[in-house]
């Protein structure tokens, strides 16, 4: 069996998981349709003048803040098979050292595309329309990708040093909600006070929005598409080697 | 090399703990080898070194002929491991995780289906197959730990503590299916901190202690040594512990431990305890205690290094009332 057939095997054992623990599912899959719905609601007259108007401008925004939510489930996963030896368990395997990682990586894209088709959908029944080519869905789910991608690494290292998967989720959403919130998901940047105002704007979240806003509606897609890309570049190049190091290192100590 | 497992010096270090200190072992085929000792002594760091998921940082092991850690790859194709806890997947069903081991292994579709039918039946878990582990029993869980281990049917098995947490049932259960592996032409090599179970299940024993081998033999030779049963008696007088002491002494020929307001002494003849009773009898002495039990690894311990091991005794450890 190639390294890669492990990979998927591993990755298909990471959805199994679903199957057998619905609310994770319900976690990832309802919670951002609620955000979408209650912002949507609640804020849409007065931040866009219409709901219509602020379901083009909040939808890319939701995906793009539930695409930084769902990246927390590689950490828990990992801290999980650490802390209950299964990761053992595949070590003592004559499989691709690497596999494990990148089995559970790997259903992590699988489930973030799942949520951008379904949060798509969703906004499609609310009246959402696409301003641009379908090409653009694609090149979305494509940049989207990449930055969970990136993201997984930073998951990684938390999901090594959490004492338990507990504390990984408490991780996740105490530091992932200030930086989801600032950003320009729910409001445009130009009503923010100037001294946020620069760190909105460098936020990956606020460039993965507009462009995405872009890619679905019309408007600037490539300035916030590359700038996305060196985020996603930085966070990787930093975040990968520094995972693994740990990682072995946490290996190494028991 | 005919030795299914062998090791030179293992010696490992995790910050200012030495948690081996050189061992040595060396395990003929076909054969279960009791690797004995309390929590901390060192036995999950020797398995896990042997399992190649942990590199010596001194000394040099090989397992089925190939050395841990420059043949690292090929040692896995060859062993099963099985984990203090149970390490297999709480979300996916037992059958699933058997399904999972037989596909990572190579196993076709098909294949790996009917070998992980094949292992729930023989392990008994075939009506619980079909549902999460997280629902099972510490016993079946163990159980499926075991069979998971097994799916590519390896020559040698490591099993690092298989039975602690379990209950005298599950246990002997889980005994019963080691010994029929062993039959099958397994080689076994057992940690366990019950000298009860390394008493019944292997052909060879060795204690260990803050990472270093303080005695081996086989079953019979250790207890040879420790006198095998030990003589419990507390008076229900304390200010008689001092009469009673002398007449264990000179009956036993050896000074027993006090222990708050116990004696405690190696006894290996059963004919010790009537003459006991007499003497007490005869002195006027009530016991408020006085037994006969099975030595425990305690009593090893104690013997080999004048030290107790910290170590609970098993739920089911015979006890002998006179």
């Amino acid at each position: 069996m190639s390294s890669l057939q492990q990979t998927l095997t591993l990755a298909w054992r990471s959805l199994l998981q679903l199957r057998r623990n619905p609310w994770e599912l319900m976690d990832f899959s309802i919670q951002p349709i609620l955000f979408l719905l209650l912002f949507l609601y609640v804020f849409g007259g007065a931040v866009a003048g219409s709901t219509a108007a602020y379901l083009d401008f909040i939808l890319p925004g939701v995906i793009v803040m539930n695409l930084v939510f769902v990246t927390v489930y590689v950490g828990h996963g990992l801290n999980t098979d650490l802390t209950r030896g299964v990761f053992d368990r595949f070590r003592a395997l004559p499989i691709a050292r690497w596999s494990p990682l990148a089995g559970r990586i790997l259903a992590d894209m699988v489930k973030q595309a799942w949520c951008v088709l379904l949060l798509l959908v969703v906004g499609f029944l609310l009246g959402f329309r696409l301003g641009a080519p379908v090409s653009g869905v694609l090149v979305m789910l494509a940049l989207l990708l990449v930055f969970a991608f990136a993201m997984s690494w930073i998951m990684v290292l938390v999901g090594v040093v959490a004492r338990d998967p507990e504390h990984v989720q408490l991780f996740g959403f105490t530091a992932l909600f200030p930086v989801t919130f600032l950003s320009n998901v729910f409001v445009p940047l130009d009503t923010l006070p100037p001294f946020i105002r620069a760190v909105v704007a460098a936020n990956p979240v606020s460039l993965l929005a507009e462009a995405s806003r872009g890619l679905l509606s019309g408007g600037p897609v490539l300035e916030p598409a590359l700038w996305s890309l060196v985020w996603a570049g930085t966070i990787t190049v930093v975040f990968a080697p520094l995972s693994l190091w740990a990682l072995n290192r946490r290996l190494a100590r028991s | 090399m005919d030795d299914a497992i062998r090791a030179e010096g293992l010696v490992k270090q995790f910050g200012a703990t030495r948690a081996l200190d050189g061992i040595d072992l060396s395990v003929p085929r076909g054969t279960v080898f009791g690797l004995l000792g309390p929590n901390g002594a060192g036995k999950t760091t020797a398995v896990r070194i042997l399992a190649t998921l942990l590199a010596p940082d001194a000394g040099q092991a090989w397992v089925d002929g190939f050395d841990v850690v420059t043949e690292a790859a090929t040692v896995r194709s060859r062993i099963g491991l099985t984990g203090q806890y149970a390490s297999v997947d709480e979300k996916l069903t037992g059958r699933e995780n058997l399904i999972l081991i037989a596909r990572l292994l190579g196993f076709s579709r098909r294949d790996a289906r009917a070998r992980a039918g094949e292992l729930l039946a023989e392990f008994g878990l075939e009506d619980a197959a079909h549902r999460p582990v997280q629902t099972y029993s510490g016993g079946m869980r163990r159980r499926l730990d075991l069979a998971a281990s097994l799916v590519g049917q390896p020559r040698i098995l490591f099993l690092d503590e298989p039975t602690t947490g379990l209950d005298p049932r599950a246990r002997l259960d889980l005994w019963n299916l080691i010994r029929q592996l062993v039959a099958q032409g397994t080689t076994v090599l057992l940690t366990t901190q019950y000298l009860e179970e390394a008493d019944s299940l292997a052909d060879e024993i060795v204690v260990i202690d803050q990472g270093r081998v303080i005695a081996s033999g086989t079953s019979d030779q250790l207890k040879a040594r420790i006198g095998g049963q030990t003589l419990v008696l507390a008076p229900e007088q304390e200010s008689d512990l001092a009469t009673a002491l002398s007449i264990v002494t000179e009956i036993v020929g050896r000074e027993p431990e006090v222990d708050g307001a116990r004696l405690q002494v190696p006894a290996s003849d059963p004919a010790l305890v009537p003459a006991v009773v007499r003497r007490l009898d005869e002195s006027g002495i009530v016991a408020r205690e006085l037994t006969l039990r099975g030595a425990s690894l305690d009593d090893v311990f104690l013997t080999l290094t004048g030290r107790h091991a910290s170590v609970e005794t098993p739920a089911d450890d015979a006890e002998v009332a006179p």
